[in-house]
């Protein structure tokens, strides 16, 4: 059984469906991407993994139901959620931030090494540490993001659209960053993007989402050299 | 793009339709549905006093009174998303200028429901320009202050001449032109009606028109609000002069029907009165505030006869606790108000049928 | 200069009040992220809870944890019990409900222990302070428990995980929640905390007004004034607010306009000190760059 399985997911906003019947998987230590347009039911997707919203099918993690359990419960298993927008607690200082990051994690000493990684990759974080969370610039919140994410010490890490409204220099660094959080941390990812070529660029695995539907899905490669995808998505 | 459009319509452009009004219950359409039960109540609002004795029309004529000053309230609060809990001085300076034009200048009591409007209109809008600054709990608390503050300007010595100080003013009671068919009771109940018509068909018109769109943006989304175009800083200030105008509106009306005013009948207790008929009937809902009305005035009486009901003398004392109860059992019922149960049901309703 | 400094200080003992109950609004604001209209009446049913241990023979000193233990149960409890079922419904609802709250208490009390009202104890001797009357020594042991409560106040939300946890879950739930906490016991646990802080200021200031059912009307409004005056994301703003609009108040009321508009004269002074710093004197404004 794959890592990550899902299986038959809907998803439901009031009375609109957004997911009709998903079925994808995540192999442990992959990196696997979910292309599509706006709307396409991207975001819905992890939200759904994080029980955030109202949904049936079949969701298993490393061989628990997720389906059914409280946000807070699944994130303990050790999935952690980058979300749409990032999430940044405004009020608070950058490493408070962290610190909320950690709050699953036991005793002082992991926390402080879990701190110590993500200051190592993100160094920046490390300067603006005692700042205001809200007055950090918008990469240097989707670092936040991303750091806050990684104090969880997380087997899997969701990912949505940490490109959004980035400049292209930042967004290179932090894919980067992204791609060598995955080989020295063995996380696995599961990341959203709109920006095809970069995600295609980063995962091995890709599917790609249409209106709440899985439309097409193989290897980064086949996909890249699809001639539909390449005209639509990657615009060359 | 608007590929299946249908021969009757072919003609008019396309426009974008409320999509409520294409739900149906047993084949009728919503908007029909509206119309009959607005017809159903006013023939019952016309027929009711005839029926009744003059207490009960006295308490009909009340709700109604509380139902304007809840309007009022929604315009600021609901559709402008201004949270006030101040009205309870818009409510008095309303009252106290009829009071105070029909017993020191003997002016007709329906000559002094205009002035008093007015005069809670500039007040509004003045302390609206200042509340522009404030935002959510510091608004609150800014209204709140004129709440607290409004007994003890009412009972201030300077103008004790004017207001009567601590004892209030007592007016007479305007007379049934035709006593033989209409009590006094009931000839009040009817100029209240009228005047309650009129505000909520006006109320009505101004939020479906482009003024209700700009208080509705802006109490939804500022920023996008003022980018579009509108100006927010005078909206929001006149939105606060016309709601304070209604509620000022009712509060006349409250002096004509009890004829007495006193500060401590305008405090801050009455605000919050206002508030919860406000929410209990629905937020943003202007029939809404019909049932807030008659929530607000009906529930306290329930509450003591519930009280009474288990036979202790002392249970006068429990009565606030029932009515307590009564409150949080409504929003457990109705958590988005009356109104929010109407649309809900009616949902429900049309999907089936 | 006698006069003046006499009517500082009577101002300043009243403000220590209206800091005590500023400090338990701010606190509930913080883990709720809205006032609680309720909690004036939830204190004043604290002490009611207290005198009646009292009653029963039972020592100030001991009466006094118990009852801070009760109060933190019942806080915990009415989360649960009654706002668990509506967390979704619009935040008017929930004024509603505080405002339900507030006539339950109010009415309950007055049913269960009458509107009479009652003298309570100061566990503090009633001593002159160095020589002078200025100041009673209950006013100066009053002062002296709300700076230290907020000391520990100041210390549970900086530095404990829980205190970090709180401050989150109120300002960003869904965040909060994808972080691990579980949201749900964060709101009942500020509850408790609230009301227990709520329990603390009640018994504080019964010795000085009477304990009836109606004592802390007055106060709570003082109180919200003297939290959104010092800010209300600022625990000390709300305790420096609480002792500015008490000697505000008084002094308004000595030289000013007399007492008979000092009410009016101090609310007017928090509006203008809104329309000047409308996130308080120590409140900080909450910037996000996106
Ligand atoms: N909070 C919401 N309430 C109602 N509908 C929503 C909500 N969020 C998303 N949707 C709808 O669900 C569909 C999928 O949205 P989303 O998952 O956000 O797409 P994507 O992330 O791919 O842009 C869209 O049609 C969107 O309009
Ligand atoms: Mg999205």
């Amino acid at each position: 059984m794959a890592f990550l399985e899902v299986k038959g997911l809907e998803a439901f906003y009031g009375h609109t469906q957004a997911l009709h019947g998903l079925d994808f998987e995540l192999e442990e230590g992959g990196i696997t991407t979910i292309l599509g347009a706006n709307g396409a039911g991207k975001t819905t997707t992890l939200r759904s993994i994080c029980g955030m919203v109202r949904n049936n099918g079949s969701i298993t993690f490393d061989g628990n139901s997720l389906i059914g359990k409280a946000t807070e419960n699944i994130v303990r298993l050790g999935i952690a959620h980058v979300p749409e927008g990032r999430g940044t607690f405004v009020r608070i200082t950058t490493e408070e931030n962290l610190r909320l990051g950690a709050y699953t994690i036991k005793g002082a000493k992991n926390i402080a090494d879990a701190m110590d990684r993500v200051y190592n990759y993100f160094p920046r974080l490390k300067e603006r540490r005692n700042q205001q969370a809200g007055t950090l610039s918008g990469g240097e919140q989707q670092m936040l993001a991303v750091g806050r994410a990684l104090m969880l010490r997380p087997r899997l890490m969701l990912l949505d659209e940490p490109s959004f409204g980035l400049a292209p220099l930042i967004v290179k660094e932090l894919f980067e960053i992204l791609r060598s959080i995955n080989n020295d941390e063995k996380v696995s990812m599961l990341l959203v993007e709109q920006n095809a070529t970069l995600a295609l660029n980063l995962a091995d695995h890709a599917y790609l989402l249409e209106t709440g539907r899985v439309v097409m899905s193989g290897t980064s490669e086949d996909i890249s050299s699809d001639e539909a995808v390449r005209q639509s998505y990657l615009g060359y | 793009m608007v590929a299946d459009v249908n021969t009757s319509s072919a003609g008019r452009r396309a426009i974008p339709e409320n999509p409520a009004n294409n739900l149906a219950i047993a084949g009728i359409r919503l908007p029909v549905w509206n119309k009959i039960l607005i017809a159903i109540l006013l023939v019952v609002a016309v027929i009711a006093p005839f029926f009744l004795e003059d207490f009960d029309v006295f308490q009909m004529t009340y709700a109604l009174v509380f139902a304007m000053a809840i309007l009022g309230l929604n315009l600021l609060t609901g559709f402008n998303g201004q949270f006030s809990l101040g009205h309870s001085a818009f409510f008095g300076i309303g009252a106290y200028t009829t009071a105070m034009m029909m017993a020191h200048w003997e002016v007709a009591f329906y000559w002094t429901i205009i002035p008093a409007g007015i005069v809670c209109l500039v007040a509004g809008f003045l302390f609206g320009l200042p509340a522009l600054r404030l935002e959510g709990l510091y608004l609150a608390l800014a209204t709140f202050a004129l709440a607290t503050a409004m007994p003890q300007i009412l009972k201030y010595h300077a103008w004790e001449d004017l207001t009567g100080g601590v004892q209030g003013l007592d007016l007479d009671k305007p007379e049934s032109p035709f006593p033989d068919t209409l009590s006094d009771d009931q000839y009040l109940y009817f100029i209240v009606l009228v005047v309650a018509i009129i505000l909520f068909i006006c109320a009505w018109n101004l939020v479906r028109g482009r003024t209700g769109r700009a208080m509705i943006a802006i109490r939804d989304n500022p920023i996008a609000a003022q980018t579009m175009g509108v100006n927010n800083a005078v909206y929001k200030s006149l939105t606060f002069g016309v709601s304070a105008l209604y509620t000022g509106i009712a509060g006349s009306m409250s002096a004509i029907i009890i004829q007495f005013v006193a500060p401590d009948s305008f405090t801050f207790l009455l605000a919050v009165t206002f508030l919860v008929g406000l929410v209990v009937g629905g937020v943003a809902s202007i029939p809404g505030a019909i049932f807030g009305g008659f929530f607000v005035l009906l529930i306290p009486n329930i509450s003591e006869a519930v009280a009474d009901m288990t036979g202790r003398t002392d249970a006068k004392g429990l009565s606030w606790a029932v009515y307590g109860l009564f409150l949080i059992i409504t929003v457990y019922v109705m958590p988005s108000g009356a109104a929010g149960l109407v649309r809900l049901l009616v949902g429900k309703l049309a999907r089936r049928g | 200069m006698e006069y003046f400094l006499q009517q500082t200080l009577s101002g300043l003992a009243n403000g220590a009040i209206y800091a005590c109950v500023a400090l338990a609004v701010v606190m509930i604001y913080q883990a709720i992220d809205h006032f609680n209209f309720a909690q004036g009446e939830m204190a004043m049913f604290s002490t009611f809870i207290a005198w009646q241990m009292m009653q029963w023979g039972m020592p100030f000193w001991l009466v006094f944890p118990v009852c801070v233990v009760i109060s933190f149960a019942g806080g915990v409890v009415i989360e649960r019990v009654i706002f668990g079922p509506i967390h979704n419904a619009p935040v008017l609802s929930h004024v509603i409900v505080f405002i339900a709250l507030f006539s339950i208490f109010n009415s309950l009390a007055g049913f269960i222990w009458e509107f009479t009202i009652k003298p309570f104890p100061s566990p503090f001797p009633e001593k002159d302070v160095l020589g002078t009357n200025l100041i009673a020594m209950h006013e100066l042991g009053m002062i002296g428990i709300t700076l230290v409560m907020l000391v520990m106040i100041y210390l549970f939300f900086r530095f404990t995980p829980i205190g970090l946890a709180m401050r989150a879950a109120a300002a960003n739930p869904v965040s909060a929640r994808l972080v691990g906490i579980s949201v749900k016991w964060m709101l009942s646990l500020g509850w408790g905390l609230a009301a227990a802080i709520g329990a603390v200021a009640g018994m504080l200031i019964a010795p000085m007004v009477y304990l009836e059912p109606n004592m802390m009307l007055g106060i709570l409004l003082y109180g919200f004034a003297g939290a959104v005056v010092g800010g209300l994301t600022s625990p000390g703003g709300a305790v420096a607010g609480g002792f500015l609009v008490g000697v505000a108040e008084n002094l308004a009321g000595a030289y000013v306009i007399g007492s008979e508009l000092k009410l009016t004269f101090a609310l007017v002074l928090i509006v203008g000190v809104l329309l000047l710093r409308p996130a308080g004197l120590f409140g900080r404004v909450v910037v996000n760059r996106v």
